[in-house]
């Protein structure tokens, strides 16, 4: 048990040491620009523990982890998939637009709604699949390229055909898709906290694609660990010469990375169309990026992503607390995000090799032993 | 007459192993110096060492009568050593010229390349040396053969008095072999020294004025080539009696296993294998022998179904696979052992029990359908270990943390365990000790006697002649010859294999 | 037949000189259809070379890196830093010391990425997502704490900087008027562009904006593509620095220090992208750092890079070319001349599809047709397309090159890849 312990506690030391590092350069920050670490970190757990401030976390946490999840897919067999950020505005784009439109029972109504979602994600990121197997394009660039088109074209394009008209009619039109119906929105989750708590205050509602986001998370774990399709994904990922003379056919797995990838990015923007019944003429962008950092901080594991995902939307959430009371500047809070990111790169980077040198100390240590 | 190289005492050690122990060398200036051991014998580390790729843990080191400690190459090419890699140190996109005078450019003001200067000085060292090269030709577009003589041309370059040869015949044709024959003698002629580091016995022989041989780290013997016979050179390195893989009594049935038709494969607009034909039963191991780079490892990707066919078929057991994906083939019972176990063999990050499953996850005791089953792969993994002798502290050890033969073992492993009808064994004991080199070959052996059909490719000859029943020779691509290892010897397999003799009626 | 070969044996400049030459007259030709001639205006090339410049110096930021052999996607957060802190230079320093502290912003951010890729072996697309990260939390952190508070009185605030002091412009003496120790030189482009002759004065007009009224850092940015050219395949430096990026184990084997020059490349390509985030900060926007003013152009960069095949003159066609829609987006108000472009692009696919006829290059002649037929079938039935076409351009230009040209591109062959001293 003890070599499991010790790398229980490899794995860990490596984000515990970028969060330290990127706690302690951000106080230089602090500190240079005449505020009070302490005082701003104090105010950021204090106000974390209101339940209200837990429920926007959670909130925030959602399209953050399922972005995360939706980056590690491709991260697993080694593809980088920068397009989640184009896949998932797109998807929401249209499955808002698609549940303003149709009218069906509450429950499939929503299940067309997700349905939708994710495979206008699966195909737009399946394009970039296409492209690197039928053509060889590093699906870094065409992803970059992709998230281009939807951002600066696609969007515009879509949210100019589907607009929505002002409510009480006139000339005046509010950008944004129409309302979605009762019957395609997720109830929120705020009953089911106030069995355990308290009421919930401030009209904060805890969104219910977190059970959704659940899901994926629980449904990643088990499909890249337990099943088949993991396996040679994995494996795809380790070594695609190895993989291939193992069976695994290298063009189709990157088909189907690239689309699942982009199938849960789909679903990355049904927080937000959840929460508001359209899809709004600003959406929130960069979720995509985000979640690019969320994966590599949780090394591109579900409970990783978790963690990640959680700590990335405290920052966010606490970012609005310090301005409120003063103790620093809000903007600092980015800077300690892509500290972390940084680090626990470079931190993953250097305890992987303490642990591969112990292996191969361990292991020739075997032989010798043996011969002797 | 001060000697160029002396060697006292070097040591190297590495987590493990003792790479170097105690070497003594010694190379007189003006000589050709073969060094000869067996892989894992040493050679590449004391050839490193004295390169100055890296350091000695202990011993001396002195280069024409002056001690020195080499920190990095560049303390070498100093004292007048150079050194050409086995694998070429050459950039594909880069000209004759850039590649020779990198690292010690002519410059004018201002960093700017002399290229008049450089151009006209390695015209100069290509000439007096007899080897002819266009210096404003790109690499990519040399053979093989050209692109050695690149590599020797930027040692001297260097004024190298010195030159480190790293087993330069492995990668060349017969007739290159003579080129490079002749100019390691012109070389001679005008005063340089060379290490020549070989383990093919004839051409050490032919072409060294003293041979040092290497085994198990330590320098062993130093003899003159006139008192030794190749015989008495192979002893020498392997230290006992030579160990042979006789196959004792033929197996063979009539049952075909597979039936390979005018088998052709093409890259870009030339074959590389054309109209193979082969036959392969129950309980025959057919030799593959050839010069690599004839089209052997094609004809494997060809059947494991990594590369398409131009044209022909494949047949197992009487269904044709010509089409079928890699899966299907390895499902029906196609086992393999590639020729590079780090590039094709295994996942070298993951786990030893992922290992043993690659290329039989489909099937039990790994999977059950849609899901992995954890506990059958380890099981399976920990019967490889026992059975195949794998050592490891555990199964749970990445598998690069394994020493290579121990890799190759777990790959036999997983591929015997597997119980294949047909095997495809691409260079099965190639880099690796001795001890895991029977054991291979003791495999590869009950295997046949329960009536394993095995395609073995092989640049050992005599692994070939050992373990074949049948021996086919590839030449550019064909088949040139099918002989009997019975009466066939290395030599005239050697013939085949240059096209020096020709059989009738053999295509 | 003999068309194609004796085009094969043109000197490369008189090859695209030719191949230029085409693309003006087609843009003549094309334009009159839609009664526009802005397509070939010369106020269209001077301002597809404003939008160029930064792109072209975020892709020769990225020759840099890449011909070191590392992929720097975290052009595009060197570039922030690059527009901040050459805002901050210039308001605090004067316009060239901005650009000089830009191009040094630039520069940090091209230091993390080494010290991540090259010192600890990080995967170099993931640090260059780490940078994208951190450059915009850098640049509004420093917002917050500079620009909203000792410049709030002036138009500063957490997004956007006052207005900041520029370098001058210059004009070229003789081609095109400019001063030369205070004598006014005639301006010889601008006496044919007016003269109205067919073709002659299109292309008069295209040089003539391309000559005229332009920043010292264009002056600059346009020098520096045939010294990095230079720098990479003259000098001793260059072929170190390629060697890095083609085979690094056979430079170390030569005694080369591999990771200077890594360090160099990562840290020059980090200053250059800054250097470009100066220029949009000093010459765009009427002069003002604004945040998201990059507008992906880091990224655009890389494609520029790709588009020209790793050589400073490719990705200088490439940086003009992805210029030229967002020049023509500007000053194209009835949207004719986006129209003009649709059939445009329908003809360089056409003219893609013969290529791939002459091959024999059965899937790409198809492919081309299609995208050429959508293209000219768009053109025939929309009057004026939607302003998000021109947008888009220069994306849809990068797939479609990448679609159909991957195969030729020659990228360092070991770009990308993780390098460790003493494992050859």
């Amino acid at each position: 048990m003890r070599p499991f312990l010790r790398r229980v506690a490899l794995g860990a030391a490596a984000p515990a040491m970028a969060l330290v590092f990127a706690v302690v350069a951000s106080s230089i920050v602090l500190l240079v620009a005449g505020s009070n670490p302490f005082r701003a970190y104090g105010d950021m757990l204090n106000h974390a523990s209101k339940l209200e401030t837990m429920i926007d976390i959670l909130n925030r946490a959602t399209p953050l982890f399922i972005s995360g999840i939706a980056a590690a897919i491709g991260f697993r067999m080694n593809l980088f998939n920068i397009g989640v950020e184009g896949q998932y505005l797109l998807a929401a784009l249209v499955a808002a637009e698609v549940g303003s439109v149709i009218h069906l029972p509450a429950p499939i109504h929503l299940t067309v709604i997700f349905l939708v979602a994710m495979t206008v994600g699966a195909g737009y990121g399946g394009i970039a699949g296409v492209l690197k197997v039928s053509r060889g394009i590093s699906e870094v660039i065409s992803t970059i390229m992709l998230n281009a088109v939807v951002v600066s074209g696609l969007l515009v394009a879509g949210l100019k055909l589907w607009q929505a008209p002002a409510p009480g009619g006139g000339n005046v039109t509010r950008l944004g898709t129409a309302e979605i119906p009762k019957s395609g929105r997720i109830p929120n989750l705020n009953k089911i906290v106030e069995i355990f708590t308290r009421d919930i205050g401030r009209d904060r509602k805890l969104t219910g694609v977190l059970v959704v986001a659940i899901m994926v998370g629980v449904g990643f774990h088990v499909l890249l660990n337990r099943s088949r399709f993991g396996f040679d994904l994995r494996a795809s990922g380790a070594n695609p010469f190895a993989a291939r003379a193992g069976g695994v056919s290298p063009k189709r797995m990157v088909l189907m990375a690239m689309a699942l990838s982009g199938a849960v990015a789909g679903l990355v923007g049904m927080t937000e169309v959840m929460q508001g019944g359209v899809f709004p003429s600003n959406p929130i962008q960069g979720l995509g990026f985000a979640g690019i950092a969320v994966a590599l901080l949780g090394r591109n594991s579900a409970i990783g992503a978790a963690v990640a995902a959680l700590m990335f939307a405290f920052l966010d959430i606490s970012s609005g607390i310090l301005q409120s009371t003063g103790s620093a500047s809000r903007e600092i809070i980015q800077i300690m995000q892509g500290l972390i990111i940084l680090a626990a790169v470079v931190a993953y980077q250097v305890t992987q090799r303490v642990r591969d040198r112990e292996e191969a100390r361990a292991a020739s240590a075997a032989l010798s032993g043996a011969t002797a | 007459m001060a000697r160029a190289i002396e060697l006292v005492g070097i040591t190297k050690r590495f987590p493990g192993v003792v790479a170097n122990d105690r070497v003594d060398l010694a190379v007189e200036e003006g000589e050709i110096h073969a060094i000869c051991g067996e892989n894992g014998a040493g050679k590449s580390t004391l050839m490193k060492i004295l390169y100055g790729m890296q350091s000695p843990d202990d011993g001396v080191m002195k280069v024409f009568g002056n001690e020195v400690h080499f920190a990095k190459p560049t303390d070498a090419i100093n004292m007048g050593i150079g050194m050409v890699h086995q694998h070429f140190m050459l950039a594909e996109n880069l000209t004759v010229l850039e590649s020779v005078i990198l690292g010690a450019e002519p410059t004018l003001r201002g960093g700017r390349i002399d290229f008049d200067k450089a151009k006209a000085h390695v015209r100069e060292v290509g000439q007096a040396y007899g080897l002819d090269v266009n210096p404003d030709e790109l690499i990519e577009t040399l053979e093989v053969g050209e692109r050695q003589r690149v590599e020797i041309i930027k040692v001297l370059y260097r004024g190298a008095k010195i030159l480190i040869l790293d087993e330069p015949t492995a990668v060349l044709v017969p007739q290159e072999v003579e080129a490079l024959f002749r100019n390691i003698r012109e070389l001679k002629a005008s005063g340089s020294t060379i290490l020549f580091i070989d383990h093919k016995l004839d051409e050490v022989l032919a072409i060294a004025d003293t041979i040092t041989v290497l085994r198990q780290g330590r320098s062993v013997a130093t003899v003159k080539p006139a008192d030794v016979t190749a015989h008495d050179l192979a002893e020498l390195m392997v230290g006992s009696e030579l160990p042979t893989p006789n196959t004792t009594e033929s197996t063979v049935t009539d049952v075909v296993v597979m039936q390979i038709k005018d088998l052709t494969v093409d890259e870009g607009d030339r074959s590389v294998v054309s109209e193979v034909n082969l036959t392969v039963h129950r309980g025959e191991v057919v030799g593959v022998a050839g010069v690599e780079g004839n089209g052997q490892a094609e004809l494997v990707d060809a059947i494991i179904g990594t590369r398409q066919l131009a044209s022909g078929s494949i047949e197992m057991l009487g269904i044709d696979i010509t089409h079928s994906s890699v899966r299907h083939r390895r499902e029906n019972g196609i086992g393999y052992i590639p020729q590079d176990r780090q590039r094709e063999g295994l996942l070298l990050s993951a786990p030893l029990w992922e290992n043993a499953a690659l290329g039989h996850q489909t099937q039990k005791p790994f999977s059950n359908g849609f899901w992995m089953d954890r506990e059958g792969m380890r099981d399976a993994t920990e019967q490889i270990r026992t059975a195949f002798d794998v050592r490891t502290p555990t199964i749970d050890v990445a598998a690069h943390a394994l020493s290579g033969g121990n890799q190759q073992k777990l790959i036999v492993g997983r591929e015997m365990s597997a119980n294949p009808t047909m095997l495809i064994a691409s260079h099965p004991t190639r880099g690796i000790d001795v001890g895991a080199q029977a054991a291979v070959w003791d495999q590869l052996r009950a295997a046949r006697a329960a009536g394993l059909a095995t395609l073995l490719i092989s640049a050992d000859l005599d692994e070939l002649i050992g373990l074949a029943d049948t021996i086919v020779v590839m030449l550019r691509g064909r088949l040139v010859a099918t002989l009997d290892p019975a009466t066939v010897t290395p030599r005239d397999l050697g013939a085949y294999m240059t096209g020096a003799t020709q059989q009738a009626g053999a295509a | 037949m003999i068309a194609v070969n004796s085009l094969k044996n043109m000197p490369v400049w008189a090859r695209w000189a030719l191949y230029a030459f085409i693309g003006v007259v087609v843009l003549n030709v094309v334009q009159g259809f839609d009664d526009t001639t802005l397509l070939t205006a010369e106020g269209t090339t001077r301002s597809m070379l404003r939008w160029g410049v930064p792109i072209l110096l975020a892709g020769l930021g990225g020759l840099f890196a890449e011909r070191a052999g590392v992929v720097n996607i975290g052009l595009e957060g060197m570039m922030v830093l690059g527009t901040w802190f050459g805002a901050w230079g210039a308001l605090t320093y004067g316009a060239w010391w901005g650009l000089l502290i830009g191009a040094l912003g630039g520069a940090m951010g091209g230091l993390l990425h080494a010290v991540a890729t090259v010192q600890f072996g990080v995967d170099h697309v993931i640090s260059g997502v780490a940078i994208n990260i951190l450059g915009p939390g850098i640049t509004r952190f420093l917002s917050s704490e500079i620009f909203a508070v000792k410049y709030k009185d002036s138009g500063g605030s957490i997004t956007q900087s006052p207005r900041v002091p520029t370098v001058g412009r210059m004009t070229f003496p003789f081609l095109a008027g400019g001063d030369l120790g205070g004598w006014k030189t005639p301006d010889i482009l601008g006496w044919f562009s007016k003269k109205d002759w067919f073709v002659i004065s299109d292309i008069t007009a295209i040089l003539r904006g391309l000559v005229s009224d332009m920043s010292w850092v264009t002056v600059i940015a346009l020098a520096l593509v045939p010294f990095s050219a230079w720098l990479l395949w003259r000098t001793r430096f260059g072929l170190r620095m390629r060697i890095s990026g083609e085979r690094p184990e056979a430079g170390e084997a030569q005694g080369i220090n591999i990771y200077f020059y890594k360090y160099v490349g990562v840290i020059v390509s980090g200053a250059l992208a800054g250097l470009g985030g100066a220029f949009i900060a000093s010459q765009e926007l009427s002069g003002v750092y604004k945040e998201g003013s990059t507008g992906g152009r880091g990224f655009i960069g890389l494609a520029a890079l790709i588009f020209g095949n790793w050589r400073p003159m490719g990705i200088f066609g490439g940086a003009m070319l992805f210029g030229y829609p967002f020049a023509l987006k500007l000053q194209d108000l009835n949207g004719k001349a986006s129209h003009s472009l649709l059939l445009v692009t329908a003809i360089a696919l056409f003219a893609v599809m013969l290529w791939a006829l002459l091959r024999r290059n059965t899937n790409d002649t198809v492919l081309a047709a299609v995208f050429g037929g959508a293209a000219l079938a768009w053109y025939l039935l929309v009057e004026t397309p939607p302003t998000w076409w021109a947008a888009i351009l220069p994306y849809v230009i990068v797939l479609i090159v990448l679609i159909f040209f991957t195969k030729r591109l020659r990228p360092p062959a070991a770009d990308g890849q993780i390098y460790r001293k003493g494992e050859a």
